[in-house]
């Protein structure tokens, strides 16, 4: 077998990985029957290891989460546990899928030997949306320029979806557990082939964008090129994916607003990490929480406590 | 000669899988009766068409059976017997054959066959079924989409305690797309039978 490295170009080295318990095969390489060919690294966390490959056939891509053994640990616990977490995560997420909320599907588990095959969502984290959004923010603002666009409706409907999304998961009795904006997703929706932009079109006025923003529709008519801009209000459609389940838990009657509250602590925090200027697009987000589910007002009131006591402990801290 | 659709699973390449496809199929109690009197030239999984909702429900079940045979965890006697159990939501053996095996009555066949064995080519299959099968053999196509043409939407959804398009009460677009229901209920099933006997 090829040492890992060769197959992980872009990924940063591994700093001095602990023995294996295999000699045959090393700690940070998938056990059978992945092999390093058709294998990509995604990342490299301190719990799983994320690969992208593709499984069933060879045109449907998915994600390989594997819990490698932790040397440190007794290997009969190690195997316990590793076995406990991939399965809660694994039965969260088919919870989730029967329930009609938004996450990518199980494809395929071994929890003997740690690893679980999700559904490949195409398309990028909000923490990259949010990430972007941000440096047009400051870029406009040293331009001098209406901060308040076409592209900011768009946003704004995203923290709609991101707030519903949410809150269908809360409804069901599922909390998330690591709701992070690196854990939501915006899927990108398929291109239709005929809307394939031909190679000259005329420029778009703004108020053709508008028009267009708020119709949903993007008509194809003749411009030069639609302009950075122009792609970045398109990408900022499609659906909101919930993944990473990890942590998650699922109870019918014991699902506190508290641990509801917490999730979304936890996500406008993640806000407030990426710029103040994202502060009120939570704001959004909360408003479509509020209205997507009967309990979901009594959890906002919760969270106001969540937020004086992580304010408390922050003081003290 | 029956026409034969040979595959191999990513990740087992070395496992080549036949699959064939009939309709109008007149002697299935025959047929059942090779499994059920271990007939030797009849180590296959056959399968009655109408419980295959889609072409990855099969797959997963196949690879879920490779998988247990080549790492010495199968639950039945061989990895055909064990491709007809893992297709089964739970853990009953002769429940899964009862759903998925091939009934008396069944006039659509799935039959599938591992190579496990070198002998075992596309050809051999294919001669060996067209002789056995009395029935209609369909082409399947690179997507595999026909082995999905016979299925029973209301029969599978019950064997898999499905309610109608899963609780979701919203039908638009919620959630930035509206979700193909059809699409979903495969997500459930694979993520179903993916997870038996953990
Ligand atoms: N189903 C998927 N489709 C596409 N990309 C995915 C999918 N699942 C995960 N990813 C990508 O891999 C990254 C890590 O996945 P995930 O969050 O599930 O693993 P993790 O190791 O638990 O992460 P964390 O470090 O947040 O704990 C995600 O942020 C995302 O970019
Ligand atoms: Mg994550």
């Amino acid at each position: 077998m090829a040492p890992a490295e060769t197959i992980e170009p872009t990924a940063a080295p591994l700093q001095a990985p602990p023995p294996p318990t295999d000699p045959e095969r090393p700690l940070h390489t998938l056990p059978p029957p992945f092999t390093e060919s058709h294998l990509e690294v995604l990342t490299q966390g301190a719990e799983a290891l994320v690969y992208k490959t593709v499984f069933l056939t060879p045109d449907t891509p998915c994600v390989v989460k594997y819990r490698p053994p932790k040397p440190y640990r007794h290997p009969i616990l190690d195997r316990r546990l590793t076995k406990a977490r991939l399965l809660a995560e694994a039965r969260v997420l088919v919870r989730c899928m029967r329930d009609g909320v938004a996450v990518p599907g199980v494809l395929g588990a071994d929890w003997e030997a740690g690893w679980l095959v999700l559904e490949w969502v195409e398309g990028r984290t909000v923490r990259k949306v949010l990430d972007g959004w941000a440096e047009r923010v400051v870029q406009k603002g040293k331009e001098g320029m209406d901060r308040v666009s076409e592209q900011d409706e768009a946003m704004l409907g995203l923290m709609q979806r991101v707030g519903r999304a949410v809150g269908k998961l809360h409804e069901i009795g599922v909390c998330h557990g690591d709701l992070t904006t690196s854990n939501l997703m915006l899927r990108t929706l398929e291109k239709q082939p005929t809307q394939e932009a031909p190679k000259s079109r005329g420029r778009l006025t703004t108020s053709e964008m508008r028009m267009m923003a708020e119709d949903g529709v993007f008509p194809d008519f003749p411009s030069v090129s639609r302009g950075k801009e122009q792609d970045e209000a398109e990408s900022l459609e499609g659906e909101i994916i919930l993944i990473d389940f990890g942590l998650a838990s699922h109870s019918t009657q014991n699902l506190q607003d508290e641990d509801r509250a917490v999730d979304l602590y936890v996500l406008e925090r993640a806000f407030a990490a990426t710029h103040p200027a994202a502060e009120p697009l939570f704001k959004e987000v909360l408003k479509a929480y509020g209205e997507s589910f009967k309990g979901a007002m009594a959890v906002l009131k919760r969270l106001e406590d969540v937020r004086l006591r992580g304010r408390k402990r922050s003081m003290l801290g | 000669m029956a026409s034969i659709y040979t595959l191999t699973i990513p990740h087992y390449p070395t496992h080549p899988i036949h699959i064939a496809l009939f309709r109008s199929v007149r002697n299935a109690a025959h047929l059942r009766a090779q499994l059920l009197s271990a007939n030797p030239s009849f180590d296959y999984a056959f399968l009655d068409a109408t419980t295959i909702l889609s072409y990855h429900q099969l797959l997963l079940a196949a690879q879920l059976a490779l998988h247990a045979h080549l790492t010495g965890r199968s639950k039945t006697r061989t990895p055909h017997s064990e491709l007809v159990f893992r297709l089964h939501p739970n853990n009953n053996i002769g429940e899964s054959y009862r759903k998925f095996g091939i009934n008396n009555a069944s006039s659509t066949l799935i039959a599938i066959k591992f190579s496990l064995d070198p002998e075992i080519t596309g050809e051999s299959v294919a001669r060996h079924l067209g002789e056995v099968v009395e029935g209609e053999s369909v082409d399947i196509g690179p997507n595999g989409e026909e082995l999905a043409m016979f299925a029973d939407v209301a029969k599978i959804r019950k064997i898999f305690k499905l309610n109608d398009g899963g609780k979701g009460k919203e039908g638009a677009a919620v959630n930035g797309e509206a979700r193909d229901e059809r699409k979903q209920m495969e997500s459930v099933i694979l993520g179903t039978i993916a997870l038996k006997g953990s």
